[in-house]
């Protein structure tokens, strides 16, 4: 194993279902990969890390329509629930979450509206450090 | 292969990318080091995704297999 680990830092700046996807299979799977994995929650990203965020994120635009159908198929199929594979992550116990707070202040979400597992809440300088020694950067 | 003694069986058959390597990495988690694991799984990735897993967190792959659909792993953890 290298001594130091890989690291893995995703700006998490959309909430629809399409895109939370990737970023909580790339996050868990990071995860149980011992990559240090640094997610950041800003813009239509926050809305993910909101109470209930998860569970009613929708595809996008008039696609919206087919969030049903699109959940079901992945029900049947065998894949997790987002908040499923948010509850992976923590698992792992090697992903971070970050809320942005000028998004917060924005959207007027206060800090009780966001989910517990929101490690830190924290704006861009703190991230682009975080990120700095990052061997993948990600926007998604 | 069959000669290994296994300390743990993972049955990830049905389940899809990223599940079988979210299994491994809950499984090997409250394994101890030098003890087996034999993974059995149908999602064709993890051809790939197993040995990638392996080699980053510093597991050893005894050995593996592949019958129909299935693809089975043996696992020393480390």
């Amino acid at each position: 194993m290298a001594e130091k680990p890989t690291k893995m830092a995703i700006i998490v700046h959309s909430g629809t279902l399409d895109k939370l996807y990737p970023v909580f299979m790339l996050a868990s799977t990071g995860g149980s990969m011992d990559m240090d994995v640094h997610l950041f929650f800003t813009f239509w990203g926050l809305n993910a890390v909101k109470k209930g965020g998860l569970e009613s994120a929708k595809l996008p635009g008039v696609m919206s329509l087919g969030t049903g159908m699109m959940k079901g198929k992945i029900k049947s199929v065998g894949v997790p629930s987002l908040p499923e594979l948010l509850e992976m992550t923590r698992m792992t116990e090697n992903v971070t979450i970050y809320a942005c707070s000028t998004t917060m202040a924005m959207m007027d979400v206060p800090k009780e509206q966001l989910i517990p597992e929101v490690d830190e809440i924290v704006g861009a300088a703190s991230f682009l450090a975080i990120a700095m020694g990052a061997d993948i950067q990600l926007f998604i | 292969m069959s000669e290994v003694e296994i300390d743990l069986e993972l049955d990830c058959r049905g389940l899809f990318c990223p599940m079988p390597i979210v299994q491994l990495k809950k499984a090997t988690k409250n394994m101890k080091p030098g003890q087996v694991l034999r993974l059995v799984a149908t999602d064709p990735g993890s051809k790939r995704d197993v040995p990638a897993w392996a080699e980053k967190t510093g597991n050893m792959i005894l050995g593996s297999s592949e019958e129909g659909r299935e693809f089975t792993y043996i696992i020393r953890v480390s």
